[in-house]
């Protein structure tokens, strides 16, 4: 097992507008990239385990351009509502760091 | 300023950073001049720094960082003959935020002798044409949203609406050649230019999206100016600082920026695909892709605004204390029951504030997403935070909320003195009122240019 920050180049996040957070799980070498995506752990249903929302509430791309996986998700709290902790949510990452891939 | 043929026809755009008042090097405009651009700009907003900005009437970034930015770029606009246009102007694209601007172009003017026709595109909507949209059905909510109320519309603080590239047009078709726009999609600018040039809406929305981030499209990353040509079947991307590239896997990376698809991208009249582009290296620094769709869809504009929540007080403490530390979410809830009996002796109800309790070294960043609760920190800093519907009440909740985190017994308490290090005196912060963003909707409208009166005036001109 190998885990997700051991190998990728970005695991990311920021705000999609004022009421989504987007991750991004991005390589920088294609046959890491294709490697990783065969054994199809990124997927929506993982991203909506670690973060504790709906899976179908997640908008999942593959998108292999960048080499980049995207998920998007419901802020908890609107960007800067009281009791929001992270106003350009540029700090929701850590879960994606620990994901492991059976490489 | 006619209509070109697209045939063969390339529009060369450049835009200075990311936001109007970040910098860029004197160096990179002046390359970019020298390739006879055919627009310099630059996006002026986002709504990333929160609701602050929106609800104050503040701009995000300083009069000076913003003048000497608007400076090098009117002054390298008027010199060469072409337009300058500004985006989303100070930050939020409120009326304050679009004054702002204005006055800095009119004080660089006086101050460099430069006359010139301006346009101000004005986003800020009136209340009243608002509720008569949505008694007349056409305000809808985007995603989970709820249904928008008239009572919304009437509390807000301010509401803009985000316009799309035609109020742009209109100014250039009128011969403005300083353009100040108030809140946009990020790309209109661009978009505007390349169409005024017969570029068709799906490389010149395209190139928009590059350039509205200027060198985010570039590596390595730093705030600095972006050149992108676009034609009719394509758009080329290249940093004007040598030391800066374009590759396909950057370019493509831009694509994932502050979007909630890489691919789909939702835009006033249509939605822009790039599912199906081909991004290919001219020479190392410079790409080309091909291949992005536009989609037309029912005209749309999107809304945002911002609410007055309250009036907000905080405190900064912390603790070393093993014992409190392993019992800080009992204890935590002791100073929550605690500090409400004090407040309701001052003869205040509940619902007049809210105490808002941070544990930084547990899980002050991610809060319920945190998926390491039972880390054992040596130390955490506590912020207390009182939200109220007066000032007054902010400071007292939050002094009473201070005291009883600093004095307060719990089981097994060695120091006696004071359960908190209070890194501040004064300990206790105003913040003064704060706000929320309130709307997620869009309104249908048919005149992509009814929301956004256009005013015009003439720069230094001697009266």
């Amino acid at each position: 097992m190998t885990r997700l920050k051991d190998i990728a180049k970005a695991c990311k996040s920021k705000n999609a507008g004022p009421f989504h957070i987007t991750l991004d799980i991005m390589f920088d070498d294609l046959k890491l990239f294709e490697r990783v995506r065969a054994t199809g752990v990124i997927r929506a249903e993982l991203i909506a385990q670690l973060y504790g929302v709906p899976v179908d509430s997640v908008q999942f791309t593959e998108y292999p351009p960048a080499l980049a996986w995207k998920a998007t998700i419901a802020r908890r709290i609107p960007s800067g509502a009281v009791g929001d902790t992270d106003i350009y949510g540029a700090q929701q990452h850590a879960p994606l760091l620990d994901i492991e891939v059976p490489i | 300023m006619s209509t070109a043929s697209p045939q063969n026809k390339e529009v060369r755009m450049m835009s200075a950073s990311g936001i109007l008042g970040y910098g860029f090097p004197e160096a990179s405009l002046n390359t970019a001049l020298e390739r006879k651009p055919h627009m310099i700009g630059v996006d002026g907003g986002s709504s990333d720094p929160g609701p602050h900005y929106l609800g104050s009437g503040k701009t995000l970034n300083s009069r000076l960082a913003m003048k000497r930015d608007l400076s090098l770029l009117l002054r390298g606009a008027i010199r060469n003959g072409i337009p300058m246009m500004v985006g989303t102007c100070g930050g939020a694209g409120a009326e304050p935020h679009l004054q702002v601007c204005a006055d800095i172009i009119r004080e660089v003017a006086r101050e460099h002798g430069l006359s010139f026709k301006m346009a101000l595109i004005h986003a800020e909507q009136d209340k009243g044409f608002l509720l008569e949209q949505l008694a007349a059905g056409k305000i809808r909510p985007l995603g989970n949203a709820p249904e928008l109320k008239a009572q919304d519309i009437e509390g807000a603080e301010r509401i803009v609406g985000m316009m799309g590239p035609e109020p742009y047009r209109q100014a250039l078709a009128a011969g403005a050649q300083v353009i100040l726009g108030g809140r946009g999609t990020d790309p209109a600018p661009w978009v505007a230019l390349a169409m005024h040039h017969g570029v068709p809406e799906a490389p010149a929305w395209y190139a928009g999206k590059m350039l509205e981030c200027a060198c985010n499209a570039a590596i390595p990353k730093k705030h600095d100016c972006l050149l992108v040509t676009v034609g009719e079947d394509f758009v080329q991307a290249e940093p004007l600082n040598p030391e800066l590239r374009c590759t396909p896997m950057s370019v493509a990376v831009q694509a994932l920026h502050e979007n909630a698809s890489p691919v789909i991208r939702y835009e006033p009249g249509g939605v822009v695909h790039s599912e199906k582009c081909n991004l290919s290296a001219i020479t190392d620094r410079v790409v080309r892709i091909t291949g992005m769709e536009w989609k037309p869809a029912p005209y749309t504009i999107k809304l945002e605004g911002a609410r007055r929540v309250g009036f907000s007080a905080f405190t900064i403490a912390a603790t070393r204390d093993p014992g409190l530390i392993g019992q800080i979410d009992s204890f935590l809830d002791f100073v929550r029951e605690s500090t409400a009996t004090k407040v309701k002796a001052l003869g205040l109800a509940t619902e007049d504030y809210q105490l808002v309790l941070r544990v930084y070294g547990r899980d002050g960043v991610m809060g319920a997403w945190e998926p390491s609760k039972d880390a054992k920190p040596i130390e955490v800093s506590l912020i207390a935070e009182v939200v109220a519907t007066t000032q007054e009440i902010a400071n007292a909740a939050l002094s009473l909320a201070r005291v009883t985190l600093l004095h307060s017994d719990f089981p097994g308490r060695m120091c006696r003195e004071g359960n908190m290090a209070f890194p501040f005196s004064p300990s206790d912060v105003e913040r003064g009122p704060i706000y929320e963003f309130m709307l997620q909707h869009v309104i249908e409208i048919d005149d992509p240019l009814k929301m956004f009166p256009i005013e015009y005036e003439t720069v230094g001109a001697t009266a």
